[in-house]
């Protein structure tokens, strides 16, 4: 791993960092992915798990819920008539 | 005045309800020792204006007759749960005036039975840490000793129940979260079976890994907690039910990994309180059966990164939260999460970027998952020879704030807590002893893990060793 990749994997994550930060993330990177690496080692034989844990669905009713919108909307950085304002995307 | 020092929920219940002490008492009590400590300790990020308000009302359904076992009882809850209208900022600086819109699932519980919120505590930025020391808010410190931390990720939580600030609290455990700080800080903590306490409203680090669980000073009032909060949520699609899981006959037999106990960087007083422990069982009549266990740290941070930049991702400074103004779209992600995020909430956002990535999702995050399942299917298999699985909470006792620099280092410390959280199991810490360092007594913590749905059992050996203590 070099700092190209920690750049690619941080404008993937679209996440900004320092230079000083870039270095000290790559030493780190590199001593914990070396750590998490042995699990390359474990020998493992096909698992089938008897019991069957599985999604839940549930039909989507309109009902009442508690949130607050006054609350959700003056969170918003930004908004008009009610509705979260971003920039534009195109 | 009121001995908080002895009291518990059972004890504060039969006062308050015999009139001996009003809820508005007990809270004031409280508060005036959270103003003396918080500053020192810092605990609490925040203490509530409204906490002799709430009390009030306890002391309102008291007179009107009306008794539940959390009527009226102070608690403290970690600040990654969403209480509605109230600050939660998961200690960081990208959620810093986030106020809840609702309350989560656990919080409509407690609200209930009357129970009254002091404030919120202190814990590891998006519960990413093992010391409280990745807080964007500071350290928390460890009341038996100032120089060392309190645990995490739910130190504030555990600093809290053991300084007489709260009477019991609320924290999370996605990897030892609950277990570690309630090991160093002489407290009980449990992480209840995955989906048995709702996450709802609880702001996510891993969600396959998460649970809710409560710190108290003892076994009782751990159970009095959990009761309040457990259950069948259908707004937490991961919630189970009493039936999910069969219940096995027990055989009185404690399963106990010697090997992994045995070696080295476990520090030779824990093995030494643990083979204490141990015979203290053998002495109550269980038989100690030495078992084999894998170490799982290295599976279990895989998932734990994969996990939590996924979770992550979604604090963008676009609908809530901090929000940095760049040229474009883009520029505003890149300022608000750069802003907002700290150090080891960006280590593994990259890490889980890493792990997720098309060339090496196969070798690190399928084989973890392949590891999880074989994992669970050998659980399975010995807990039909055991009932319970037996560890020390922590290899090593509370260490000095800043003394551990590489990051490595502190995800070794959750080497016996972690399995419970890959498995989905309940586990249990428990004050055991504690040890010198330095002139200062330092707690040590036991752990015993059950198999799915059987937190009773972990109650049950839990009073039995209390009643030996």
């Amino acid at each position: 791993m070099n700092i190209k990749d920690i750049e690619n994997l941080a404008a993937l994550a679209r996440l900004e960092l320092t230079e000083k930060e870039k270095e000290g993330l790559l030493s780190d990177m590199d001593s914990i992915l070396g750590y998490v690496k042995q699990i390359e080692e474990v020998k493992i034989k096909e698992v089938k798990l008897d019991y069957d844990l599985k999604n839940i669905w549930r039909e989507d009713n309109p009902g009442q819920r508690e949130f607050s919108k006054e609350l959700i909307i003056s969170q918003f950085p930004d908004s008009q008539d009610e509705f979260l304002k971003v920039k534009k995307i195109l | 005045m009121i001995d908080l020092q002895n009291l518990t929920i059972k004890e504060a219940r039969k006062k308050l309800d015999a009139k001996e002490f009003s809820a508005v008492d007990l809270a004031s009590a409280y508060l005036a020792e959270i103003k003396k400590k918080n500053k020192e300790l810092n605990a609490y990020l925040e203490v509530y204006n409204d906490v002799l308000d709430q009390a009030k009302i306890a002391d309102e359904m008291i007179t009107k007759g009306k008794s539940y076992p959390l009527l009226g009882i102070p608690l403290a809850i970690k600040d990654a749960i969403l209480i509605k209208g109230r600050r939660a900022s998961a200690a960081s600086k990208i959620l810093e005036n986030y106020i809840s819109p609702y309350d989560s699932t656990v919080i409509s519980k407690l609200k209930k039975q009357g129970a009254v919120f002091l404030g919120r505590t202190n814990m590891d930025e998006f519960a990413l840490g093992s010391s409280t020391e990745n807080s964007a808010y500071g350290v928390t410190k460890n009341p038996y000793d100032n120089s060392r931390v309190a645990g995490g990720t739910s130190g504030g939580s555990a600093a809290v129940v053991i300084g007489n600030m709260a009477l019991g609290a609320l924290g999370s455990d996605t990897g030892g979260s609950v277990r570690l700080p309630s090991a160093f800080c002489g407290v009980v903590g449990l992480k209840p079976t995955y989906g048995k306490v709702s996450r709802y409203g609880l702001i996510a680090a891993a969600s396959s890994l998460d649970c809710i669980g409560p710190i108290a000073k003892n076994i009782e009032d751990a159970r009095i907690i959990f009761d309040a909060i457990v259950g069948h949520d259908p707004m937490d699609s991961t919630s189970v039910t009493d039936s999910t899981y069969p219940k096995l006959p027990t055989k009185k037999i404690i399963g106990v990994p010697f090997d992994l106990i045995s070696q080295e960087g476990i520090d030779h007083k824990i093995k030494e309180d643990f083979q204490s422990a141990v015979k203290n069982f053998k002495n109550l009549g269980y038989q100690i059966k030495n078992i084999k266990l894998p170490n799982c740290i290295a599976l279990y941070y895989i998932i734990n990164f994969a996990e939590v930049s996924s979770n992550l991702a979604r604090f963008d400074g676009v609908r809530y939260g901090l929000h940095k103004n760049g040229k474009n779209l883009l520029e505003d992600y890149l300022l608000s999460k750069g802003a907002g995020f700290g150090k080891e909430s960006r280590r593994r956002i990259l890490l889980g970027t890493y792990v997720l990535s098309a060339g090496y999702y196969d070798a690190y995050y399928g084989k973890a998952q392949t590891a999880r399942a074989s994992l669970k299917k050998e659980f399975k298999e010995l807990f039909s020879e055991v009932d319970l699985v037996f560890t020390p909470t922590s290899p090593i006792p509370a260490w000095k704030i800043g003394e551990k620099n590489d990051p490595l280092s502190v995800y070794l410390a959750d080497i016996f807590t972690v399995t419970a959280n890959i498995v989905g199991l309940p586990a249990i810490s428990l004050p055991s002893g504690s040890i010198e360092i330095e002139g200062k007594k330092l707690p040590l913590g036991i752990q015993f893990m059950a198999p799915h749905g059987r937190e009773d059992l972990l109650f049950e050996v839990g009073k039995k060793f209390e009643a030996i203590k």
